[in-house]
């Protein structure tokens, strides 16, 4: 494992398949990438191309038929990995604050310790003067902010995000990503992101990866040299229009 | 994003009395025992057939103090309790383990469907003839009546829940356990509750039933001794005690079931 020193995670020839009542339908073959430490990495592709299923795979919902899934160590230690699903998915019984605390809970930490976890999470998802309100009180972006709360409490070294913002309105989709880009700064997390979005893919990701269906695996790892931190100028510049462009084609094979 | 204000409307002071849960039942308590008396005044019925309010409160007294009616009620009351807990109990139970094999439940299926139909009140005698009067009829025919709705509100429930949430438990490596305690029982105990508020006013009659048909303890045993002596104030105690039971157990369970749901925006059945 240690051939991979600077990289948070590394995928080769991932095959996924799911038993069908009448066979076996092959969703995923040839599946080849890997992330570095502290990357933002987005992950684009036309729709049914097993999207979701990779990140479910590597999130260790799902077992994979062959290939590899490697994590390697950091600090000595397996990494922890996080994921938000496109739905907020929080429990309607449960208030903001302890949606937040119920991965710590599942974990058996200790009461003061969740306390103090939420209570930092909470503020950095601007969510403070909501810790009691009931998820159906929250508006959609809310929710979401909830649920990458809930995902960032345990402190994972790898996040996944599927489509975190899909169901959002376009402006609400550019804040929450801009929000999503300054606790990636504060934090320091490798970050893979489900889009289907060419700009908030270009806006957001060091590195673009293209998926296309089975089975060719990933077709493209386009990197993203803009510069950073990133505002919304950077939305009209060439290099910008310049990689959308190319996702673009790509994405339309 | 929004901020939080705090300020009450002032509403009217006719609107702020009947928001008062309890105003409008009160109202309609005086009125009933009015009715009544205007009754027993205008058409001169014997005693034995249309006791006074007066008469029957004077009976109600008496067997307060001399402790009868301590001794039949709480026995009716040990009687629904066990019968509601044991039922509950074994209907969740049992619920949750043909949820998790689903072939036992479609095995089981039929019956479940034909329990529905068929009130167990119907084989309350059955049940007396096969374990005598005491006090473990009445606690079967009562854990009966509450089994059924129980049970098949268990699996609807259990089957609601989402499974984007299972999915989310299993992202977090929860155990069964965990899984059940913070995802499937509060996920399924709305329909849960539902159930038991069906089986809990079922069970009173099922609790009744066996008093009337064979019993020498309970309120419906003391139904049957009033109409024996011609004691009609003493049917009437009777009859009003159980539906203060009744209401008392439904209001239990009622309350339960908002305190399991503060969550949602609470709807009056
Ligand atoms: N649990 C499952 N069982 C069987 N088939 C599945 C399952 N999950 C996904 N699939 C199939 O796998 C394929 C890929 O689905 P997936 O959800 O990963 O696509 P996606 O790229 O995320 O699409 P979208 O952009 O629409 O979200 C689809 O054909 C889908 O029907
Ligand atoms: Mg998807």
């Amino acid at each position: 494992m240690n051939s991979y020193p600077e990289n948070s995670l590394v995928v080769q020839d991932l095959k996924v398949s799911f038993q069908e009542t009448d066979g076996l339908l092959q969703v995923l073959d040839n599946v080849c990438f890997s992330l570095q430490k502290n990357e933002f990495a987005c992950l684009i592709g036309p729709s049914g191309s097993g999207k979701s299923t990779l990140l479910r795979a590597l999130a260790g919902l799902i077992p994979y038929e062959s290939g590899s899934i490697e994590f390697p160590e950091v600090h000595g230690r397996k990494p922890r990995t996080g994921l938000v699903f496109q739905k907020a998915n929080l429990m309607p019984w449960r208030t903001l604050e302890e949606n937040i605390a119920l991965p710590l809970q599942l974990a058996h930490t200790p009461q003061a310790e969740i306390n103090k976890k939420v209570k930092e999470m909470v503020e950095l998802t601007g969510l403070q003067g909501f810790e009691k309100s009931w998820p159906h009180e929250l508006s959609g972006g809310m929710a979401q902010r909830v649920a990458i709360a809930r995902s960032l409490v345990q402190d994972p070294d790898i996040l996944f995000l599927d489509e975190p913002f899909g169901s959002l309105d376009e402006l609400t989709r550019e804040r929450m990503s801009e929000e999503l880009l300054r606790i990636w700064n504060e934090k320091r997390k490798t970050i893979l992101m489900v889009t289907h979005s060419i700009p908030e893919a270009v806006f957001l990701a060091d590195r673009v990866l293209v998926l296309a269906g089975f089975p060719q695996g990933i077709v493209l790892d386009l990197p993203i040299d803009l510069p950073r931190p990133r505002d919304d100028e950077l939305r009209y510049t060439p290099q910008f229009a310049q990689a959308a462009a190319t996702l673009h084609e790509h994405l339309k094979l | 994003m929004a901020i939080r204000t705090s300020t009450q409307q002032e509403s009217p002071i006719w609107q702020r009395v009947t928001r008062q849960r309890w105003i409008l039942p009160l109202i309609s308590l005086v009125l009933f025992l009015g009715i009544w008396q205007a009754l027993y005044l205008l058409l001169h019925l014997p005693t034995f057939i249309l006791p006074s309010p007066a008469i029957v409160w004077a009976k109600f007294l008496q067997v307060l103090t001399n402790g009868i009616w301590w001794h039949n009620t709480s026995y009716t009351l040990l009687e629904l309790s066990l019968g509601l807990f044991f039922g509950a109990v074994t209907a969740s139970i049992l619920g949750y383990i043909l949820s998790k094999t689903p072939t036992l439940e479609k095995l089981l299926s039929p019956f479940l469907v034909g329990s529905q139909s068929v009130p167990v009140v119907a084989i309350a005698p059955l049940i007396i003839i096969w374990f005598g009067p005491g006090l473990f009829s009445k606690v079967l025919i009562c854990a009966l009546t509450v089994f059924f709705p129980v049970l098949v509100n268990v699996l609807v429930g259990m089957r609601q829940v989402s499974q984007d949430l299972r999915e989310l438990m299993d992202s977090f490596k929860a155990s069964k356990w965990q899984i059940l305690r913070h995802l499937e029982i509060p996920a399924s105990l709305p329909v849960l509750l539902g159930g038991l508020r069906v089986g809990a006013t079922l069970s009173i009659i099922g609790a009744i039933v066996g008093e009337l048909v064979g019993s020498d303890r309970g309120l419906g045993y003391l139904i049957n001794l009033g109409r024996g002596q011609y004691d009609t104030a003493l049917v009437f105690v009777a009859v009003f005690s159980l539906i203060f039971l009744a209401a008392s157990l439904y209001s239990i369970v009622l309350f339960l079931e908002r305190r399991a749901l503060k969550w949602q925006t609470w709807q009056e059945i």
